[in-house]
């Protein structure tokens, strides 16, 4: 778990990121979630690796969930050196998701950025290969985003 | 797999030169002689990919320079799926993702959606999800154990290991009714309480294993031939397996003690005395042995678990519709592959509103190209068998 002042470090150093509080009623587990805006997220995410204090040098998981009014990518790290845990987000515009990828940041980025392009269609800037990693090359739109239709098929 | 009709210089020298795995094309006089790349197509039906995995490999003579792995032939959008099913019915869609372990993805599927619901099983059930889980590492191990053996070349260990399995699935059936794709856990719970004899099966199958493991040690573990194939090759540096976000036994056998079960005892782990195992050199050997060790230990725990196996009721009473309330979670749990997360976005529905799964074998299967580069073409097979995927979690 990070302490709260650890979180304070990254708030201090980055005005624009914010602590996210989950709503009044909502069940949550108390790790901080930090909602970072998409142009300092290279810089937000370098500092909490690099930081000697943070040292988050694995990336669990990356994934993103599309909200209706925005599409929100969800990192979930962990410090394997201080055994704390953050969750960093970010808010991307739904119609156009585009964001610079982590990828040279945590190698481990790079194939769930290409499950989160395939999948909701989220752009990663600067990826080393964005392609579609689970769908068909030709396949059209990006099933897990929550307008995505599904065209009746010969498996219908 | 000859390769010689694609090189189209001479280059007698630069290829002795390249056995260290590293400077190939590089001969001894120090002139650079670039040799015709050849493409060389691994898959999707291969027996050695251990389902449909194509990887598309650029060979220079005998050594590899590149691989590309090519996903997605059995995706079947688990994630999708769980959002138009309510939250009991995904239980048997997570069965499906790692085939071979599907007790420990129950287990990590019902963890997180008790914890988001602020609901605690009986301790019983933990118990019973302790023993599943760890009798199912054994069962997925000795499917390693023995397709690994035949990658290599041996084929008695593929027998030998499928005839052990063999009673940890009768165990199973016997619990749940299915060998495979139990949905034995439940929310609150699991299905039913053991039924009667299976304690006295399960006494029987612990010292009669633990023999086992030493006659496989003397047939494979130590055999000269699978030692040369396997030792040394492969190798992934701690510092590397982090960064690529490898976790369970291969992050294991590169010598970083990181186990959830251990380090972030979820269910009742921290009841039970057991080591970890690690290994020094995280190369295929290492990757291997690691995975013999940790079967002795989930004897051990499944040893305890029984015999502190206390009383009371397996399930908690649930209503039929189940909701979980507004929220998110995401729970880990170290799977026989690696840590398997499941993350859950409720909006106070019957469903969840978004649930992503974090599979391991996904995940470690991303360094392979990093692996493999540099060494020869015989050596695929070898690292590849040691990440042990299964292609039903890589593709989902």
């Amino acid at each position: 778990m990070i302490p709260a002042e650890l979180v304070d470090l990254v708030l201090q150093k980055f005005p624009g990121v914010q602590k996210e509080q989950p709503p009044p009623k909502a069940y949550s587990d108390g790790v901080p979630i930090l909602l970072s805006p998409p142009h300092l997220i290279v810089e937000v995410a370098l500092f909490l690796r690099d930081a000697p204090e943070l040292a988050m040098d694995l990336l669990k998981n990356l994934t993103a969930v599309d909200y209706g009014d925005r599409m929100t990518l969800v990192c979930h790290l962990f410090s394997l050196k201080k055994r704390h845990k953050v969750t960093l987000k970010v808010n991307l515009d739904r119609l156009e998701p585009k964001v610079e990828s982590l990828s040279g940041i945590w190698p481990a980025a790079n194939w769930q950025e290409r499950e989160v392009f395939d999948l909701f269609g989220v752009q990663f800037l600067h990826h080393p290969d964005l392609r579609r990693i689970m769908l068909p090359e030709d396949w059209t739109g990006h099933p897990l985003r929550k307008d995505y239709v599904h065209e009746p098929d010969q498996y219908d | 797999m000859s390769t010689n009709p694609t090189s189209t210089t001479e280059t007698p020298v630069s290829l002795s030169a390249s056995a260290a795995g590293s400077g190939h094309g590089v001969p001894a006089g120090g002139r650079q002689i670039k040799m015709e790349e050849m493409y060389l197509n691994m898959g999707p039906q291969h027996p050695s990919t251990h389902g449909v995995l194509r990887l598309g490999i650029m060979l220079e003579g005998e050594v590899i320079v590149d691989v590309i792995p090519d996903l997605g032939y059995l995706h079947r959008g688990t994630e999708k799926l769980a959002e138009h099913r309510n939250y009991m019915q995904i239980i048997h869609l997570t069965d499906r993702m790692d085939y071979l372990s599907a007790m420990n993805n129950n287990t990590g599927y019902v963890m997180v959606v008790e914890k988001v619901m602020g609901v605690k099983p009986p301790e019983r059930a933990e118990y019973i999800r302790v023993i599943m889980c760890e009798l199912n590492r054994i069962a997925s191990h000795l499917l390693f154990f023995g397709t690994y053996g035949v990658d290599m070349g041996a084929v008695t260990p593929f027998l030998y290991g499928f005839r052990e399995r063999e009673l940890v699935l009768d165990l199973f059936e016997k619990v749940c009714g299915a060998r495979m794709t139990h949905s034995y856990m439940r929310i609150g719970g699991v299905a039913e309480d053991l039924p009667s004899g299976f304690i006295e099966q399960c006494l029987e199958f612990i010292p009669y294993f633990r023999a086992r493991l030493a006659e496989y040690d003397e047939l494979l573990t130590y055999n000269p031939i699978f030692m040369d194939r396997t030792k040394g090759v492969g190798r992934l540096s701690p510092e590397r397996a982090l960064a690529y976000g490898v976790t369970g036994p291969m992050l294991r056998a590169s010598g970083v003690l990181y186990d959830l079960r251990r380090d972030e005892p979820y269910s009742v782990y921290d009841h039970f005395d057991f080591e970890i195992p690690t290994g020094r050199e995280g190369d295929c050997w290492d990757r291997y042995f690691v995975r013999m060790q940790e079967m002795r230990q989930s004897l051990s725990i499944v040893e305890q678990a029984l015999a502190a196996l206390p009383p009371g009721p397996v399930n908690l009473k649930t209503s039929r519709v189940l909701k979980a309330p507004e929220g998110e979670a995401y729970v880990e749990v170290e799977n026989p592959r690696g840590q398997l997360g499941y993350y859950l976005v409720s909006d106070g529905g019957e469903s969840p509103y978004r649930l992503h799964i974090r599979p391991p074998s996904f995940i470690n299967l991303q360094v392979l190209p990093e692996l493999l580069t540099g060494l020869k073409v015989g050596d695929v097979i070898a690292v590849l068998g040691s990440v042990d995927i299964v292609l039903g979690e890589v593709d989902r």
